[in-house]
């Protein structure tokens, strides 16, 4: 497999992976600013999962105030800044701003609070202290997104926190399955640095089993327990010839953008992603940026249906990728032990105009697509091994239950949050998850143990 | 084609934007320039005895939200140019441009034979009038000049008075509004035989105080002065002074309309309260001279829409509608109405009403699906990623605001903040009643013949 470092030069590799969208300047920030109306009971606060007040962050940016305006977002959102960079803005705060019906166009409030965050961390300035000692002890499973908002929120209300982290890289999916043009690495662990700038001790490289999960809970160090394990592996094709060599996983071929250099990662000649997620399109837009020299998306369904935001499918077509519509993967074409293609066959739904409707192929359809790189982006699988070591743990389909007012799950004493409730979904949903079960520990810690739930 | 010349005291003028005296008309080359530029006519900037000293550092702005100067305030003086240099160039710029008003201000200090002397020498350039500087608030002032003079009745008449002994041409007082009532100061200058009178001239201000240095702006070696505020933001200032002027019964002199003129729709509202001419600084100062050609060609096309043929036929038709507020018709009610189909459910309207005016405006919520259900597909702005996006609304509802019309007081509020063209207007409620001033009221109310007016009941 050609690595990027052979077909491009670190310069074309550097500036492929500038951030995108770029960061305003100060003079577009006040312009941008003043665009605002300061609406009341604004829809893009209501829009936003962690509900951060953006018309009072938006008008301190105007007043020149933007330690004001990172502190405004950080207090809802400690990943304020990546949140800022990869939340589908478009379907969240800046699809619900006024301004596109009276304009056409919403405030770019997602830059906006880029612009806050940026200033703030450029100045390191630090907004949050620990709050009074309250003698209790929590462990969060996980540093993913959920796990240290939950672990800086505790923090704040005076909680020990302890976060364990499988990985030797703290942040979870946040640090490393966001595409590196969207946010790098180096600002990913800055957000880890202020959940940890309160006092959060991060045991990096600590994976816990169902059971030791169960010790923690049992023993006597800690009161609660707070699991953000995320999810698994990429869901399998189910189709022959997938293990072979060439064929990836989404979520690898985006983590080495973010663990070595941008030279180092492989990329193949042409490369295959099957799905049309936002993880796809991540996959696909990357493999450009490294190099490829084609890239194509096939998905069963026709783009009316992608799963994947009009934005993203917006950058896979500035990006020059090539679509496969209605096709769906039968085999991987294996020669040598190494993937050389996928064979499709195609489809067309059972009914006109639906996105969710029935598919059915067409018989003598087949066609092969050759590629060196086949990149699986199917969604990921729930970690049901870990779930189910912990014997009385209720799950909800692939998700684990909870109670939504408080994240708590069926075993007292332990919350959970993120990816692993919610079966996979964006950044800022994590965080507030977080939140929420944060409350919901400190409830609990208060006295209130009735914070178990049947769920 | 409507005709924009105008006559003012008898100086003709192709048209009625005039530049103020003030630094766009400081010299010859400037003069030139704007008469090129299509301005009517000018006041050269103030000519005094001799050259003054500026100091560096002079002029501040009043920002708004994201808009530069939307006022301005200066510490500068009048020319600091030679009086023979001044008036060699006003002679062979009128010498250029006959056609063009050119009208020249002075400043000199309060002795007989200086005035006599200084109007004499202007005269002589061929200009077409002279404006006496009565107004500057500052440096000026304090020399017992400017507004020093524009203050005290007694000091304006003895001035113009001395100016009329010997001058030719008409004479315009331009008016401090640094004064308690304006009026009192224009009588007196009409009569010791002012031909016109011309406001505002600047306000006392201090622009603003620069938070890094805690010097005042603009900082001169750290310290400040107060000075001369102009701009857009100062015109409903001058819009009432010019109106009471010429609403007194007892002035009859034609006005040039000064303060804050930027756009057309500001001179045509000077005119319409009493303005024969109007006079511009700070839009030129911010833009260049350019800016007369949107003047112009803004007013040329409402005269059309209207039927104006000359600009004449318009001046001051809006005069005889400002009262006495005691005047004004307790029984008129208006109502506003927001049309929902224009509402993007921002709550601006909502916020205003509730927070800061008289209650009246109900907010309910409304789930998106029924939102989408009442307004079809055109509530999703696009779809995206499996979402529908409506814009306006959040946590699943989308915000509806409704007057409450029983309680409205007509304020005008919301419609003031409200951000969509036409979205919510102020509709007439006939309420059956005569009209009836509070002067009528307090007449009915003595003779028992009505009674009390009952406080609205939902505060």
């Amino acid at each position: 497999m050609p690595r990027a470092g052979d077909i491009l030069s670190r310069a074309e590799l550097q500036e492929n992976f500038a951030e995108l969208p770029p960061p305003l300047t100060d003079s577009e920030a006040l312009v941008e600013a003043a665009r605002c109306l300061y609406c009341f009971d604004a829809p893009c606060t209501r829009a936003c999962p962690t509900e951060i007040d953006v018309p009072k962050f938006i008008r301190q940016i105007l007043h020149r105030n933007e330690p004001g305006a990172a502190r405004t977002i950080l207090q809802s959102n400690i990943f304020g800044g990546s949140c800022a960079r990869a939340c589908p803005t478009e379907v969240l705060c800046e699809g619900a701003c006024v301004d596109n019906t009276l304009l056409n166009s919403p405030v770019q409030i997602g830059r906006l609070q880029r612009h806050a965050c940026d200033v703030a961390r450029q100045a390191n300035l630090r907004f949050f202290t620990p709050g009074p000692p309250t003698g209790r002890r929590v462990a969060i499973i996980g540093s993913g997104p959920a796990g240290l908002s939950c672990a800086h929120e505790l923090r704040k209300a005076g909680h020990e926190v302890v976060v364990f982290e499988a990985r030797g890289v703290a942040g979870g999916l946040n640090t490393l399955g966001i595409a590196a043009y969207k946010i790098t690495t180096e600002f990913a662990l800055t957000e880890v640095d202020l959940v940890q700038q309160v006092g959060v001790e991060i045991r990096r490289n600590s994976p816990q089993s169902g059971p030791q999960i169960q010790a923690l809970l049992a023993g006597d160090e800690f009161d609660s327990v707070f699991l953000g394990i995320g999810l698994g592996r990429t869901r399998p094709l189910g189709i022959p010839g997938e293990d072979a060599a060439g064929v990836w996983e989404a979520l690898d071929f985006i983590f080495q953008t973010h663990t070595g250099s941008y030279a180092d990662c492989q990329v193949g000649q042409h490369v295959l992603v099957i799905g049309a997620g936002n993880t796809a399109a991540d996959v696909a837009t990357e493999a450009v940026r490294l190099g490829a020299e084609q890239v194509t998306l096939a998905y069963r369904r026709g783009d009316e249906a992608m799963p994947a935001y009009a934005y993203e499918y917006e950058y896979m077509k500035h990006d020059g990728v090539h679509f496969e519509w209605y096709a769906q993967p039968k085999r991987v074409v294996v020669a040598d032990g190494k993937a050389v293609g996928v064979e499709f066959i195609a489809t067309e739904p059972l009914e006109e105009g639906s996105r969710k409707a029935g598919l059915r192929e067409v018989p003598g359809s087949e066609f092969t697509i050759e590629a060196d790189m086949i990149v699986k982006a199917l969604g990921q699988a729930p970690l049901l091994d870990l779930l189910k070591s912990l014997p009385d743990l209720k799950v909800d389909g692939d998700c684990i239950a909870v109670d939504p007012d408080s994240g708590a799950t069926s075993i007292a004493g332990l919350f959970a949050g993120g990816d692993c409730i919610s079966g996979g979904a964006e950044i800022v949903n994590a965080v507030q998850d977080g939140k929420v079960a944060a409350a919901g520990i400190n409830r609990y810690l208060a006295g209130a143990r009735g914070g178990s739930t049947n769920a | 084609m409507p005709d924009l010349s105008i006559e003012f005291c008898g100086v003709k003028a192709p048209n009625p934007f005039w530049l103020a005296s003030a630094p766009p008309t400081n010299s010859a080359y400037q003069v030139r320039r704007a008469f090129d530029a299509g301005w009517g006519g000018v006041v050269w900037k103030t000519l005094g005895t001799e050259p003054i000293v500026n100091v560096s550092s002079r002029y501040g702005g009043l920002d708004h939200d994201g808009r530069k100067v939307v006022g301005l305030n200066n510490i500068e003086l009048i020319t600091d140019r030679t009086l023979e240099e001044n008036l060699r160039e006003i002679a062979e710029v009128k010498r250029d441009y006959p056609h063009h008003a050119l009208w020249v201000s002075l400043m000199v200090e309060s002795k007989r034979e200086t005035w006599h002397e200084i109007v004499k020498q202007t005269e002589q350039t061929g200009a077409d009038g002279i404006e006496l500087n009565f107004g500057c608030p500052h440096g000026m002032s304090e020399r017992g000049m400017g507004s020093a003079v524009g203050q005290v009745p007694d000091y304006t008449c003895m001035i113009v008075e001395w100016v009329k002994e010997v001058a030719t041409t008409p004479v315009i007082v331009k008016l401090t509004p640094n004064v308690t009532d304006v009026r009192t100061i224009g009588r007196a200058a009409q009569q010791s035989g002012a031909d016109a009178l011309s406001l505002i001239n600047t306000i006392n201000s201090i622009i603003g105080v620069d938070l890094d240095t805690l010097a005042p702006k603009p900082a001169v070696a750290g310290q400040g002065s107060h000075g001369g505020y102009c701009g857009p933001a100062v015109k409903p200032i001058a819009l009432n002074m010019v109106s009471e002027l010429a609403r007194d019964k007892d002035i009859k002199l034609p006005i040039s309309g000064i303060g804050g003129i930027q756009a057309w729709q500001d001179a045509v509202e000077f005119m319409l309260l009493g303005a024969g001419s109007v006079q511009v600084c700070t839009a030129v100062m911010h833009y260049g001279f350019r800016i007369v050609e949107q003047l112009a060609s803004g007013m040329e096309n409402w005269m059309r829409e209207k039927g104006y043929e000359r600009v004449s036929d318009f001046v001051g038709l809006s005069t005889g509608r400002i009262h006495d507020w005691g005047d004004l018709n307790l029984n008129h009610k208006v109502v506003a109405e927001i049309d929902q189909a224009k509402c993007i459910h921002c709550g601006l309207c909502y916020i205003a009403c509730e927070d800061g005016c008289h209650q009246s405006i109900a907010w309910d919520k409304q789930s998106v699906a029924d939102y989408v259900k009442e307004h079809g597909e055109e509530a999703i702005a696009f779809h995206s990623g499996g979402h529908d996006v409506v814009p306006g609304a959040g946590a699943d509802y989308v915000n509806l605001f409704t007057i409450k019309q029983d309680t409205c007081v007509g304020c005008n509020m919301c419609s003031l903040v409200c951000p969509v063209e036409d979205c919510i207007t102020m509709k007439e409620v006939d309420t059956g009643k005569p009209p009836m001033s509070w002067r009528e009221y307090q007449e009915l109310l003595a003779a028992g013949k009505i009674a009390k007016i009952e406080p609205p009941k939902h505060v």
